[in-house]
């Protein structure tokens, strides 16, 4: 028995060195960091330990506007990017001929660079001195006012973030969601006609609770996701988020890191502290939902 | 309910790369199925008799033919419009409601003058699970019940409208050969309690004939023939049902008639009056071989099985189409092992002769 274990680990040690030198040295250095009061970078000191450091971290208006944008984000994309998803997803599993077509077409966006990306919303959105942007353009022959969706205001810059992340995560969702589709037996939906169900009905109370297991593990991932959003904000605004105040609580730690007014790895350390427990407790929340609705 | 199909015939686009092609599941079934029985629709995979099932439940559209139930024409209704009650082969219960909520659910999806309430269909459902014997079982989900059990709700949830119809997919594939057993019974006795008219299909030629009126032996979407279990059994009309009913098979050996006398090998071991000479396909049920110590059929023994009520005699010959030549005898008989050759004599009755290239019978003549 004890031969045995000591193989065990010895096998497990790869691994276990790998992830002690990546992962749990670091979460331990970033909570250490995050009360050590007054660090020094350059002298590596510090004057005492205690929470001084979340404090100034929940005191300061950037971070407290990007919780704000992060929860904003996470509110609005989680739900929707899901609900189009699912829907993308059942109208793909129903059409016979093109399926094969189509389902490319969706997951296209998932291997295309997020910079190409970027361009392309560039485009689409972008006021420069020569066009005012393709969707300006669109709105114009509506009569409505152009909207500077990049440097005016903060719901339309809120908005071209949201529809940027949506736009993003969807192929991931709609892939994952057409297989789940796929893998209910067909007898449930023919036992279902038999007796004279409607589709709504089918839908409801067999195809959702059946993929219930799919759709919640794309909620929670979404959440995490998307509390964890910074790189889609930089390819749509730039690196100075906090000037467009479309920073992120990922994007703050950034900058207190390495931006221009960076160099205090003990803010960073605190926000990043923070969001871990942001993201844990929803994380819990999500779980606990999901064990009352999710099926097996 | 009688029912009764027309000309039934279902054709399938085949899936060839070239996409052109048909492929015929069904081939112009007729059959009617006289009220309140039990029919058997047998045949080995891929026969089309699944097909012919969903087509009598609506769930596909016949290419040609009519389905009448009693007077009614029903080819062009939808299935909740039919009244059938449908299991299906994995029973296809629903894994996250409840078992009575299960047997609740068709209920729950009439509409209009039909509409129960919560305890009129709580009522129909234990009426249901009662009928199968689980009204004890009715909290639990379906993965907690064993395969038995879960029939026993499917077949409830097919019964809880009271259909005109029953059918039922390859019913007992799912379960072990004890179950199998019990639940056959059982089915039968549901059938006969409720007198529904009752459609199954299965590959099992001992499950179709232990338990059916009248069986349907198919094969390649044509109806080889149809009839009562036994005199299927005993009169088949050709050698492709004689092959598919009984077990163990029958026995195949290469003969020929010569002068009004069947020969196997250049044994003559039967008068046959009326046929031709000929090359033929001779088929011996297991049953047929009486062991005799002057017997005209020689074989070589290879082993002796025995089965408590009866023996089962293994041996080989140069004539048989088979392996091996399996036949069954009294156990009664004490038969001496240490000889290498053993000699049988044959019941008439249970020797069938089959043309060698069509595969139809010609001996015994049809009794028409």
């Amino acid at each position: 028995m004890e031969n045995k274990n000591g193989k065990a680990f010895l096998y497990l040690l790869p691994a276990i060195l790998f992830l002690g030198c990546f992962m749990v040295y670091p979460l331990i250095d970033v909570f250490v960091y995050s009360m050590e009061e007054g660090y020094n970078f350059a002298s590596q000191t510090y004057f005492s330990v205690g929470t001084y450091n979340f404090s100034y971290v929940l005191h300061d208006p950037y971070f407290l506007q990007a919780v704000k944008n992060t929860f904003l984000m996470v509110v609005i994309t989680v739900p929707i990017s899901t609900g189009i998803a699912l829907l993308i997803s059942l109208a793909l599993s129903s059409i016979g001929p093109l399926q094969k077509l189509f389902q490319t077409i969706y997951f296209l966006p998932y291997v295309t660079n997020t910079l190409a990306v970027g361009l392309v919303f560039m485009i689409l959105f972008k006021k420069t001195a020569y066009t005012d942007g393709l969707v300006n353009l669109i709105l114009k022959w509506f009569g409505a006012s152009s909207v500077d969706f990049i440097d005016g205001p903060y719901w339309a810059k809120m908005f071209v973030l949201c529809f940027y992340i949506i736009w993003v995560v969807m192929p991931f969702k709609i892939l994952l969601l057409t297989s789940a589709l796929a893998s209910v037996n067909r007898n449930y939906y023919n036992a279902a006609r038999v007796d004279g169900t409607s589709p709504f009905r089918i839908f409801y109370k067999i195809t959702l609770p059946m993929i219930s297991p799919t759709c919640f593990y794309l909620i929670i991932t979404g959440f995490i996701g998307a509390f964890k959003e910074y790189s889609d904000a930089v390819a749509l605004f730039g690196t100075d988020l906090n000037a467009a105040e479309m920073n992120t609580i990922v994007g703050y730690v950034y900058d207190m890191l390495y931006g221009d007014s960076g160099g205090y790895p003990s803010y960073a350390s605190a926000a990043a502290i923070l969001l871990f427990v942001i993201i844990l407790t929803i994380t819990c929340i999500n779980l606990m939902v999901s064990k009352k609705h999710v099926y097996y | 309910m009688k029912v009764v199909l027309q000309d039934l015939t279902k054709k399938f686009k085949s899936r060839d790369k070239k996409g052109k092609g048909e492929v015929v599941a069904v081939d112009h079934f007729s059959f009617e199925i006289p009220d309140g029985e039990l029919v058997g629709l047998l045949g080995p995979s891929g026969c089309g008799k699944s097909t012919t099932l969903f087509m009598i439940c609506g769930l596909q559209k016949p290419t040609e033919g009519r389905i009448f139930f009693g007077e009614d024409d029903v080819t062009d209704l939808p299935p909740e419009n039919r009244g059938v009650g449908v299991v299906f082969q994995n029973y296809a219960l629903y894994p996250h409601l409840s078992v009575l909520q299960n047997i609740t659910f068709p209920l729950e999806n009439l509409k209009g003058k039909d509409k129960l309430t919560k305890d009129e269909m709580k009522e129909k459902a234990m009426e249901a699970a009662r009928l199968v014997q689980i009204e004890n079982l009715t909290d639990r989900k379906p993965s907690e019940l064993s395969g038995g059990q879960q029939q026993r709700v499917a077949i409830a949830r097919a019964l809880v409208k009271m259909p005109k119809v029953l059918l039922l997919d390859e019913p007992l594939s799912n379960l072990d050969a004890r179950l199998r057993l019990q639940t056959r019974e059982e089915i039968r006795r549901i059938q006969k309690e409720t007198g529904i008219t009752t459609v199954f299909v299965t590959h099992d030629q001992e499950e179709a004939m232990s338990i059916s009126d009248r069986i349907v032996v198919m094969k390649d979407g044509v109806v080889q023939q149809t009839g009562k279990p036994q005199e299927v059994y005993e009169d088949p009309v050709n050698l492709f049902v004689a092959r598919f009913l009984g077990t163990p098979q029958i026995n195949l050996f290469e003969g020929r008639v010569e002068k009004g006398q069947l020969l196997i090998g250049e044994e003559a071991v039967l008068a046959v009056r009326g046929v031709e000479d000929q090359p033929l396909t001779v088929g011996i049920r297991p049953e047929g071989f009486l062991l005799k110590e002057d017997g005209p059929l020689s074989l070589d023994l290879v082993r002796v099985e025995v089965m408590g009520r009866d023996i089962s005699v293994v041996s080989t010959s140069a004539a048989s189409l088979n392996p091996t030549v399996r036949s069954i005898i009294d156990a009664e008989m004490r038969l001496q092992v240490t000889e290498e050759k053993v000699r049988f004599a044959l019941r008439p009755s249970k020797v069938l002769l089959f043309h060698k290239e069509t595969e139809e019978r010609i001996y015994p003549e049809e009794a028409e």
